[in-house]
């Protein structure tokens, strides 16, 4: 063993956090599954008609025109013709026939063309079309590389679905969670914990094991670039705050204080970690961490559990859990300190406040008639929507479009994932082939 | 002291293990004792053993200390709460009595909170829940330097399960003498 030639306990914490990090280069083959599990019955008729290809060799890198429907069947809100009922399949503009689309009740076109101007350099050319009324509503050209690909097509997703709702669509986008597999050890009846930390596109597809550890892993939080992951490990048997690069894999340890240290968010410059810390008194409390200078600024004191802070979209506010007033509830705060006020007032416990991207909800952990669930609150109004129907969701989290939320549920005794739509109406279950699946959290957009 | 981290493990490996039905083992007590070395466990506890209603179901060790047999060490809380439930008065108060006769003893309170409700507050909770005992272990004769703690949470569960007595075994404080 390598061990051997450590000399001291640093140096073998040193390459055990390697160890941890190099896991980085294997891909990981468990994949999410992801099924509607209720969808609107208004979903909109469409036909992605497979893209032609106008390069070298037999086929291009991936079938773009089906990542194009799996994106928009999953939305739920567009319902897209099976290829065996078409009763043409043109690439082009010319060839289309509108009256056949319109006899089978598609409204919506979409044809495209894969060109290869170069060695690795593709084109996906597409057109959308407006079946009724026989026009053109949208023509683009994104380039993409065989690496990319994938992320490519989803980008042509998020340009329709976009241009069909009015809203940016977030195929192209990424989750972050943590698995769990638990298998028995090699003494009778001892458990062996596997967590790790994985990165997705937002389709289950090219997961990425960022960090593997037999200690708990927890409450991934993305950088407001997406370049960079903070997150809670457990490996030297306590709770310390991490920062990955995830490109280059490479991470920081930011926080080990005595005692807790827990709940890593980005302040919207990404600038700041607000965390939660209990140091030296066992006090649970608020705290922002500046990354560059380290100086640590403490937000609040008393003998409260603080903790789960969110910034507000500006980052003037710090919303966060406390029990100040006996059960957990969600409170508010300055980001540069000052009196703290309480948010939430509807049932006895609000916990894991996560801000829309809009700033005018918050999604919270919500207990509704004994069960725990995933509940919206209208920051003007005070309201409460209940979103989700488990006995134990947590873990909301926002897509960057205010959209959708993902979050944390039970199958059976099965930790997965599930999103419901923001109005409650669209939901999915994603599921990893092993394992428990938890902590979801939605990347930002895609830079541009 | 390489013996009492192996033992430590042990404990550990067992706590988890054995929970996981509804009848408890105490097949590593012996063991612990006898790695133990019988100078800490032997003198523990004797004068109380007969109190506390907490420790029924032949527990056969010491109230107190690394020798105490599984039930002694765990501290079990109500929902969402992290105060003591007067029945661990007597075993919390042999283990500072423990501490204070032994200046270099060394012991690690692992708190820990159910499933329900959200991670990192179940976290805040596990931490008042060691805080808790520590306090009293504090009060009682322990000294600052001898008792650490941590918080898991919920992330480290000794029963899987969702059901109410799964949840009120894993409302609890582990008290893991090394290090």
């Amino acid at each position: 063993m390598t061990m051997r030639y450590i000399a001291t306990p640093l140096a073998a914490a040193l390459v055990l956090a390697l160890t941890l990090v190099l896991t980085l280069a294997n891909p990981a083959r468990a994949e999410l599954q992801i099924e509607i599990t209720q969808g609107v019955d208004t979903a909109l008729p469409i036909a992605v008609v497979p893209f032609g290809w106008q390069g070298s060799g037999a086929a291009p890198p991936l079938d773009a025109a089906a990542i194009v429907a799996a994106d928009l069947a999953r939305s739920g809100r567009f319902a897209p013709l099976d290829r065996k009922d078409m009763l043409q399949k043109p690439t082009t503009g010319a060839d289309v026939k509108f009256d056949d689309w319109r006899r089978q009740g598609s409204e919506v076109l979409v044809i495209g063309r894969v060109l290869q101007p170069g060695p690795d350099q593709y084109e996906i050319q597409f057109q959308v079309f407006d079946v009724l009324r026989g026009e053109q509503l949208l023509g683009y050209r994104q380039p993409a590389t065989a690496a990319d690909f994938r992320r490519s097509a989803h980008r042509v997703a998020d340009l329709i679905y976009e241009k069909l709702t009015g809203v940016r669509g977030v195929f192209s986008t990424r989750i972050a969670y943590v698995t769990v597999v638990r298998a028995p050890g090699q003494a009778q009846g001892q458990v062996k914990s596997s967590y790790r930390l994985v990165i997705a596109d937002a389709d289950g597809e090219n997961p990425r094991v960022m960090v593997e550890s037999p200690e708990p892993i927890m409450s991934p939080a993305w950088s407001p670039d997406g370049r960079q992951i903070a997150y809670v490990s457990f490996e030297s048997r306590r709770s310390e705050i991490y920062v990955q690069d995830l490109r280059s894999g490479s991470r920081k340890r930011v926080s080990a204080r005595p005692g807790v240290n827990g709940a890593p968010a980005w302040s919207p410059d990404g600038r700041k970690l607000a965390v939660s810390l209990s140091r030296q008194d066992g006090n649970l409390d608020i705290y922002t961490l500046d990354l560059n200078t380290q100086v640590l600024t403490r937000l609040t004191s008393g003998p409260a559990i603080d903790t789960e802070p969110a910034w507000s979209v500006d980052g003037s506010q710090i919303y966060f859990t406390s029990d100040a007033a006996g059960g957990p509830q969600v409170y508010r705060v300055a980001a540069d300190g000052g009196r703290a006020q309480r948010v939430t007032f509807e049932g006895s416990y609000n916990a894991r406040p996560r801000v829309a991207p809009d700033g005018k909800q918050l999604a919270v952990v919500h207990n509704d008639r004994g069960n725990y669930r995933i509940a919206t609150v209208d920051l003007a109004r005070s309201t409460t929507q209940v979103l989700s129907s488990g006995r134990l969701d947590e873990s909301p989290s926002f897509a960057p479009n205010g959209e959708m939320l993902i979050y944390a549920t039970r199958e059976g005794a099965r930790g997965v994932l599930a999103t419901v739509s923001a109005n409650g109406r669209i939901k999915q279950r994603i599921s990893a082939l092993e394992g428990d699946v938890r902590e979801p959290a939605w990347s930002p957009f895609p830079p541009n | 002291m390489k013996n009492l981290k192996t033992l430590a493990a042990l404990l550990v490996v067992c706590l988890v293990t054995a929970c996981a039905g509804p009848s408890k083992s105490t097949v590593d007590d012996g063991a612990a004792g006898a790695g133990q070395g019988g100078a800490s466990s032997a003198g523990m506890g004797d004068g109380s053993m007969g109190q506390g209603g907490a420790m029924g179901g032949g527990g056969s060790g010491a109230l107190g200390g690394p020798g105490a047999s599984q039930e002694n060490r765990i501290i079990y809380f109500e929902f969402d709460r992290f105060d003591i439930k007067p029945e661990y008065n007597a075993i919390l108060q042999a283990h500072a009595r423990y501490l204070s006769s032994n200046p270099s003893a060394r012991v690690r309170l692992e708190g820990h909170a159910d499933e329900r409700g959200s991670r990192e507050y179940n976290i805040g909770l596990g931490e008042k829940r060691a805080q808790s005992v520590r306090n009293v272990l504090l009060l009682q004769g322990g000294v600052s330097d001898q008792i650490a703690t941590v918080s898991f949470g919920e992330e480290r569960p000794a029963v899987i399960g969702s059901d109410d007595e799964a949840w009120s075994l894993n409302r609890r404080v582990e008290i893991v003498y090394g290090q």
